[in-house]
C-alpha cells in the first residue's frame, strides 16, 4: 500500500508545527522522517496513521488493503506502550481480540510472531519482567500480528542502549528485507537512516517543512560492507549539513511548555 | 612517595534493616506494663481496667451473645453504606474521569460538598429518612461516595495517554479501550480508594451509632461509658480495632491478587 501526504500543515496553538507537507511513501520502500528535535516528526507520523488530527491537507491511501491485514496502518512506539498488567502473550492478543477471529487462528499469529520475534519462550512473562529491547521486541511482534500494509515507527530504537540498538536493527532489516512492508521510521540518528531506509526526508525546523528527499540507492544488505563506508560517509555529511544549522538553534532553546 | 593509607568506610547507616521480633516484644511489653500499673494500683481500674479485665470483659459479651448482636448491626450499616456509597462514587468518578461534559459539571459539585463533614448531616439525614438504619447507612454511603469519586477520576487521569492511543491505533472499539486499558490502569488508584474510604466508613459508622442508636459497636461504647463500665468500654474499642485490621487485611488480598502485574 501507498500513502500519500497532501498539503499537511498542523497548528499547536500559536505555534505552526508542520506547514504544507507533501510526500508520497512508494509502496515497499522505508521512507526516514529525520530533523532537529521539534521539527514535528511525530506530529506528522500522528497524522500519517489517523491518530492526530491535522489543521489542515489530507493523507491519503492507495492500494488493496493485503489479505489477512486487520490493521492496515500501524504504529511501533518509541515507549513501547505495552499494558504491564498483560502477559507478552496478552499484549499481542490486545491487537486481535476485537476482530473476533476464531480461536485458532489467534493462536496461530500469536506462536507465528513469537517465533519470528524469539520471544516464544517469553510468551508467559510480564513487560517489567523484560528488558527493553525485549519490551520492544513485543511492540514489534504486537505490529506485525494485525499483518500490517504499513508499519508507522516513532523512534523505535531510541529508549534503547547503543547494543540492543544494534541488534533491533539487525531484527528490522532482516524483516524487511524478507517481507518488504512499507514503513515510515522517525529518528533523530542519522546511522539509523542510513542503514534502514531507502530514501531520506529531511524536515526543516519550525515549521516543520521537507528541505529535501536523500535516495540512498544502495540495498541494506550491501550497506555493512567496507566498500559501501565511503558513499555512506558522503551521504552522512550531506544530511548532517542539511540539519546542523537547526539542531544547534534547537539545542540553545528554552522550552516552553 | 608517602605511605598507603586505608579508605576508611563512611557509607554506614540510613539504611531500613528488618528486626524481627521486635515489634512483638514492645507489644508484649507495652501490655505487661500496663497490667503490672494496674494491679500494683498505679492506675485506679475505674479510669483504665487491666487488660486481663478487658479480656475477660470481651469473653463474657461473646458468650452472652451480646458481642454478636452489635458488631452484626455494625457490619449491617458499615457494608450497606460502603457499597452503596463505592457504587455510586465508581460510577459518577468513571463518569468525571471519561466525558468532559460531566467532569465540566461533576467537578466543581464534587469539589463543593467533598469538604463537609459527612457526620453533620446526620440530623439533616434523619429528619429526612427517620431516626432507623437509612439515615445511618447514607451518612457511610455519603461519606464513602466523595472520596471515591476522586480517587476514581484521579486513577483514571492517571492512567498514560499512549496506552490508549495505542489501543485507537489498533482499532480497538471505545468499549474495549475503557474495559481493556482504562479500568486495569485506573485500579490501582481506585483500590487505594477503597482503604481510605474503609476507615471513613468505620468513623462514620461509631458517630451515627452514637448519636442515635439501640445496638451496634458505637452505642455499645457510649452506653458502656455512661455507666462507668469501662471495662465493657475498652472492649468495644478492641471489636473495632479487630474490625478495622481484617478489613485492611482483606484490602492487601485483593490487591495482591488483582495486581499482580505490578
Amino acid at each position: 500500500m501507498e500513502l500519500i501526504v497532501q498539503g499537511i500543515s498542523h497548528r499547536y496553538g500559536d505555534i505552526v508545527a508542520l506547514d504544507g507537507i507533501d510526500l508520497e511513501v512508494r509502496e515497499g520502500e522505508t521512507l526516514a522522517l529525520i530533523g532537529p528535535s521539534g521539527c514535528g516528526k511525530s506530529t506528522l507520523l500522528g497524522i500519517m496513521g489517523g491518530i492526530l488530527a491535522p489543521s489542515a491537507g489530507s493523507v491519503l491511501v492507495r492500494g488493496a488493503v493485503p489479505a489477512g491485514s486487520l490493521n492496515p496502518q500501524t504504529y511501533i512506539f518509541q515507549d513501547f506502550a505495552l499494558l504491564p498488567w498483560r502477559t507478552v502473550e496478552g499484549n499481542i492478543a490486545l491487537a486481535l481480540e476485537h476482530h473476533g477471529l476464531p480461536a485458532a487462528e489467534c493462536q496461530a499469529r500469536i506462536a507465528d510472531v513469537l517465533a519470528r520475534t524469539g520471544l516464544a519462550e517469553f510468551r508467559q512473562a510480564f513487560p517489567k519482567q523484560l528488558s527493553g529491547g525485549m519490551r520492544q521486541r513485543v511492540g514489534i511482534a504486537r505490529a506485525l500480528a494485525v499483518k500490517p500494509a504499513i508499519l508507522l515507527m516513532d523512534e523505535p530504537l531510541s529508549a534503547l542502549d547503543a547494543q540492543t540498538r544494534e541488534l533491533l536493527m539487525e531484527d528490522f532489516l532482516a524483516l524487511w528485507l524478507r517481507e518488504r512492508i512499507t514503513a515510515v521510521y522517525v529518528t533523530h540518528n542519522l546511522q539509523e537512516a542510513l542503514r534502514l531506509a531507502d530514501r531520506v526526508c529531511v524536515l526543516s525546523r519550525r515549521p516543520g517543512r521537507v528541505r529535501e528527499i536523500v535516495s540512498i540507492d544502495m540495498p541494506q544488505a550491501e550497506r555493512v560492507t567496507p566498500a559501501a563506508q565511503a558513499h555512506l560517509a558522503g551521504l552522512h555529511d550531506r544530511l548532517w549539513r542539511l540539519i546542523k544549522a537547526e539542531a544547534q538553534v534547537a539545542e540553545r532553546e528554552v522550552v516552553d511548555v | 612517595m608517602s605511605e598507603a593509607r586505608p579508605v576508611t568506610f563512611r557509607g554506614g547507616g540510613f539504611v531500613v534493616v528488618p528486626k524481627k521480633g521486635a515489634a512483638l516484644v514492645a507489644f508484649v511489653g507495652l501490655i505487661a506494663l500496663w497490667e503490672v500499673s494496674v494491679r500494683f494500683g498505679w492506675i485506679s481500674p475505674i479510669f483504665l481496667p487491666s487488660p486481663t479485665s478487658v479480656v475477660e470483659a470481651f469473653w463474657e459479651l461473646a458468650v452472652s451473645g451480646t458481642l454478636w448482636l452489635h458488631i452484626g448491626q455494625s457490619l449491617k450499616r458499615l457494608l450497606g453504606g460502603w457499597t452503596l456509597g463505592t457504587v455510586g462514587g465508581l460510577a459518577l468518578g468513571f463518569a468525571i474521569g471519561v466525558w468532559s461534559l460531566s467532569r465540566a459539571v461533576g467537578l466543581p459539585l464534587v469539589s463543593a460538598l467533598f469538604p463537609i463533614p459527612k457526620i453533620a448531616l446526620l440530623p439533616l439525614l434523619i429528619l429526612w429518612l427517620g431516626i432507623g438504619e437509612t439515615s445511618k447507612v447514607a451518612t457511610i454511603a455519603l461519606g464513602v461516595f466523595f472520596p471515591t469519586v476522586i480517587a476514581t477520576f484521579s486513577a483514571i487521569d492517571g492512567v498514560p495517554r499512549n496506552l490508549i492511543r495505542m489501543g485507537q491505533s489498533f482499532n480497538l472499539p471505545a468499549a474495549d479501550v475503557l474495559r481493556k486499558i482504562v479500568l486495569p490502569g485506573a485500579l490501582p488508584g481506585i483500590l487505594a480508594g477503597f482503604r481510605i474510604t474503609a476507615s471513613i466508613g468505620l468513623i462514620l459508622l461509631v458517630s451515627a451509632e452514637m448519636i442515635g442508636a439501640e445496638h451496634g459497636i458505637g452505642a455499645f461504647i457510649l452506653q458502656a461509658g455512661n455507666l462507668m463500665q469501662t471495662d465493657q468500654l475498652l472492649a468495644g474499642v478492641v471489636m473495632l480495632s479487630v474490625l478495622g485490621l481484617l478489613i485492611g487485611t482483606g484490602l492487601n488480598r485483593l490487591e495482591r491478587r488483582l495486581l499482580r502485574w505490578r
